[in-house]
């Protein structure tokens, strides 16, 4: 069938589009949507794709190099180093136990140590795309089951190195070293020569990531056009993938690397939100092509074999994730969580299939099997993960799980900061200093380069980014944040950012710093009630130095001018509301009757208040 | 049934066990109000206005603080050179208070046998109060004997706990007009009238 670019297109989004809401809406969550809906439209359902599904899914990997990507911006060095333990323990050993028992029972089976020891490998990895996604729209993320998992996929994603590494030095060198369509730049040099090689581009990777790329950024920031920072961002990670994968190496770690690298500049959360929406999209079409490219016909040959495998992989990596679980302190119903998340086979699976038959290490049969056995094992995971959670968690634990968020102390990083500080110029600087001081952290957001630049360098943790928009936020942590202080000079922009927040976090206390009464009436309109006009308290202090200086006492001065502050923020409320009855009408009338109304009440209330008490007093001690 | 405002001047409070205690048990008394006057005027400066009104819906208050320096925190003070005018509170026109009841309910460091002749601070803790007893006196309202939780710097849970069931039962009393003005005659703290 001859299609059109966009005909795919369509169908592909047509189907994603009707599939994912549905399942959602049935509980089972968004992969099996996108899985589901690969399947419908693939050769063994409408057959509107063809075998072309796996040309599709090398491209959609790309979608897995993002997550990477944006999981290593996530990831400080420094909170690196505090996972270390569940990185090297849990990880490792899941990683080591399970290739060594799956090595061990293929050889039973009369496979080549060789290509048990290479199967043993491939079956030890899990899937990043689907677990992350999965536990991320559960609210997951942050428990112990979803911290352990990352632990885990982490290690995994890191043992990529070494088995690319390793796979050349299996190979039978009787095998297809070369002559494969993809093959590497490097494949032709002996096996140690391609490892120093793959030592070197990494490398490449931290000291790019280091000096080179926070210029780049912070000139493109400079142009101020959104786009050009997402074609860097774009740019970026499409030039590790290439890098990577001419050196023979997974473009996903390369992206990780430079993620990691990145996670301290001040540019992470703007990098993040300009990658999010095209890995969310490439994600569910890799999630697509991997239901379509399900060999239906290869199931149907030799279904017991298939559906062996599969339960029998399955539960065998379950049970050393629960074993090991158990061991590192994973509790019960969130130990569940983790060894059923953790147990399908995943898509480095598919890289690692594909290199190890280019490498000769596989046959292809062994390959094709395989191949259809994850397909299936990552589709049954979403299953597995709604069984769990209707049955097992309901029935065999007391907790729920999703309530039991973490309770371990230490390598778990909350960065959850209680306030968000949306500009941090002249004025939001004062207040991020004082709560500073007062022990209290504020997530900073500033979209001018050069200050993000400068803050930083004085050692401010300070990001940069365009507030307005959605996605930063809420990579921010607005939701669970609860306040946010915005202290943006630019008047249209704090209106934008209200609306922003009120639609999509009305979690938050909104503190908004005001120009003018003008820009006050505004903020009110817009249904603000902490408005901090920027020059009203200092005006007022002035004009308390003024009465000093012209003899008046510091204390009555003091009470007068607060006085004044109390009577003409009633007088602001009173007046907007008068004001919106007439709203542009005779603005400029009013403005002047405002004027003198102000002013009349001014000398009421002064002459009233402030120095009320005392007098009287005077009088009563003389009677 | 009677209106009890409690006046609550506590500085540092996030530093205090005892007061936080005693407010826990106010608080869950119905009938009472609780005015703390640091978190509504942080820097000092009295509405009034506001003030005078809350006196005017209430038949007790009760000025509770800790006993810094042998007086109340500054801001007691404050409240009574503002809220208390000439002709309103006292003088020949001020009625406003006539026959309401006020006390203070104080925490003290110091053992009730360090406030005697003999002790450390030589006079008992009415004397110390007598201020307030004469500004009562001045706006004609009735000064009643203190509410007093001594020792609060070495004082154990389930003590504290007592004091704060004793304060719950006061303050309900006084809600409910249960206290016979014949038992205060020889009582020197309020305490004594539930005792433990």
């Amino acid at each position: 069938m001859q299609q059109s670019f966009f005909f795919q297109a369509m169908i592909y989004l047509a189907a994603a589009v009707v599939m994912v809401p549905i399942a959602k809406r049935l509980g089972l969550g968004s992969v099996l949507g996108y899985l589901v809906a690969g399947v419908l439209i693939g050769p063994a359902g409408l057959k509107f794709i063809g075998m072309e599904g796996q040309d599709i899914m090398h491209f959609a990997e790309f979608g897995v190099v993002m997550m990477l990507f944006v999981i290593g911006l996530e990831l400080e060095p420094s909170r690196l180093w505090r996972m270390r333990k569940s990185i090297a323990g849990l990880g490792g050993l899941q990683v080591g136990v399970t290739t060594v028992l799956v090595t061990g029972i293929a050889m039973l089976f009369g496979i080549g140590w060789k290509e048990a020891l290479a199967l043993g490998m491939i079956i030890a990895m899990s899937s990043t795309a689907i677990v992350m996604q999965t536990l991320a729209e559960k609210g997951w993320l942050k428990t112990v089951a979803g911290q352990s998992s990352f632990a885990v996929l982490l290690f995994q994603d890191l043992a990529i190195i070494p088995m690319l590494a390793l796979f050349p030095l299996l190979a039978d060198h009787a095998g297809t070293a070369d002559g494969h369509g993809g093959g590497s730049l490097v494949s032709a040099l002996p096996a140690w020569q391609q490892a120093i090689v793959v030592l070197l581009s990494v490398s490449g990777i931290v000291l790019t990531g280091k000096y080179l790329l926070r210029p780049v950024f912070h000139m493109m920031a400079r142009t101020g056009l959104r786009e050009m920072f997402t074609a860097t961002a774009l740019l970026l990670v499409v030039g590790i993938a290439v890098l990577m994968t001419s050196v023979g190496l997974s473009p996903a770690l390369g992206a990780f690397v430079a993620g990691v690298v990145l996670a301290n500049s001040e540019y992470r959360h703007e990098l993040e939100s300009s990658i999010d929406p095209f890995k969310g999209l490439l994600l569910g079409l890799f999630f697509i092509s991997v239901g379509s490219s399900i060999d239906f016909a290869l199931v149907t040959s030799k279904p017991l074999l298939i559906i062996g495998l599969v339960a029998g992989l399955m539960a065998l990596k379950m049970a050393v994730l629960f074993v090991l679980g158990k061991i590192f302190e994973v509790r019960n119903a969130q130990n569940f969580i983790f060894s059923i998340g953790l147990s399908q086979i995943g898509e480095f699976a598919f890289v690692l299939l594909s290199f190890s038959v280019q490498e000769g290490v596989l046959g292809k049969e062994i390959s094709d099997t395989m191949t259809a056995v994850v397909a299936i094992s990552m589709a049954m995971t979403p299953l597995a993960m709604m069984v769990n959670e209707k049955f097992i968690l309901t029935r065999f634990c007391l907790v729920s799980a999703g309530l039991q968020t973490s309770v371990r102390p230490s390598d778990v990083e909350e960065e959850d900061n209680p306030v968000i500080i949306a500009g941090y110029g002249h004025f939001g600087n004062i207040v991020g200093r004082f709560l500073r001081a007062n022990g209290v952290e504020a997530t900073v957001l500033d979209n001018d380069s050069d200050n993000v630049d400068f803050l930083r360098r004085v050692g401010l943790k300070v990001y940069y980014g365009d507030a307005t928009r959605y996605e930063l936020l809420d990579i921010a942590g607005a939701g669970r944040a609860q306040m946010i202080i915005i202290a943006i000079s630019d008047e249209e922009k704090r209106l934008e950012l209200i609306e922003t927040v009120k639609k999509h976090f009305p979690n938050l206390h909104i503190l908004v710093r005001s120009t003018n009464r003008n820009d006050a009436y505004d903020l009110m309109n817009a249904g603000i009630m902490h408005i901090y006009r920027e020059t009203f308290d200092t005006s007022l202090r002035l004009g308390v130095d003024a009465l000093k200086l012209l003899g008046h006492r510091a204390h009555e001065a003091t009470r007068m001018a607060k006085t004044f502050f109390i009577h003409d923020e009633r007088t602001l409320k009173h007046l907007s509301s008068i004001r919106n009855d007439e709203e542009y009408i005779h603005a400029a009338r009013q403005h002047i009757e405002e004027l003198e109304v102000i002013m009349q009440a001014d000398r009421e209330a002064v002459n009233l208040n402030a120095l009320a008490g005392w007098d009287r007093k005077a009088e009563a001690e003389t009677a | 049934m009677s209106k009890v405002l409690i006046q609550f001047a506590h500085p540092s409070h996030s530093k205090s066990n005892v007061q936080k205690t005693l407010e826990k048990y106010a608080r869950k008394v119905k009938g009472v109000t609780f005015n703390d006057l640091y978190e509504h005027y942080p820097d000092l400066f009295i509405d009034v206005k506001r003030e005078q009104q809350l006196l005017a819906k209430h038949d007790i208050v009760i000025f509770q603080h800790p006993f810094y320096w042998y007086s109340s925190p500054p801001i007691l003070k404050q409240w009574q050179d503002l809220v208390l005018e000439y002709n309103w509170a006292y003088g020949p026109k001020g009625h406003a208070l006539k026959g309401k009841k006020i006390f203070n309910a104080v925490s003290c460091g110091g053992g009730r046998d360090a406030y005697t002749s003999d002790g450390y601070n030589r006079f008992p803790v009415g004397q110390y109060l007598l201020p307030f007893n004469q500004t009562a006196y001045l706006c004609r309202m009735e000064y009643l004997p203190p509410f007093v939780v001594h020792e609060t710097y070495t004082i154990e849970d389930y003590v504290l706990k007592a004091f704060g069931e004793q304060y719950a039962e006061l303050l309900e009393a006084l809600v409910n007009d249960r206290i016979d003005p014949a038992e205060l005659a020889g009582v020197e703290y309020l305490n004594e009238l539930f005792p433990h």
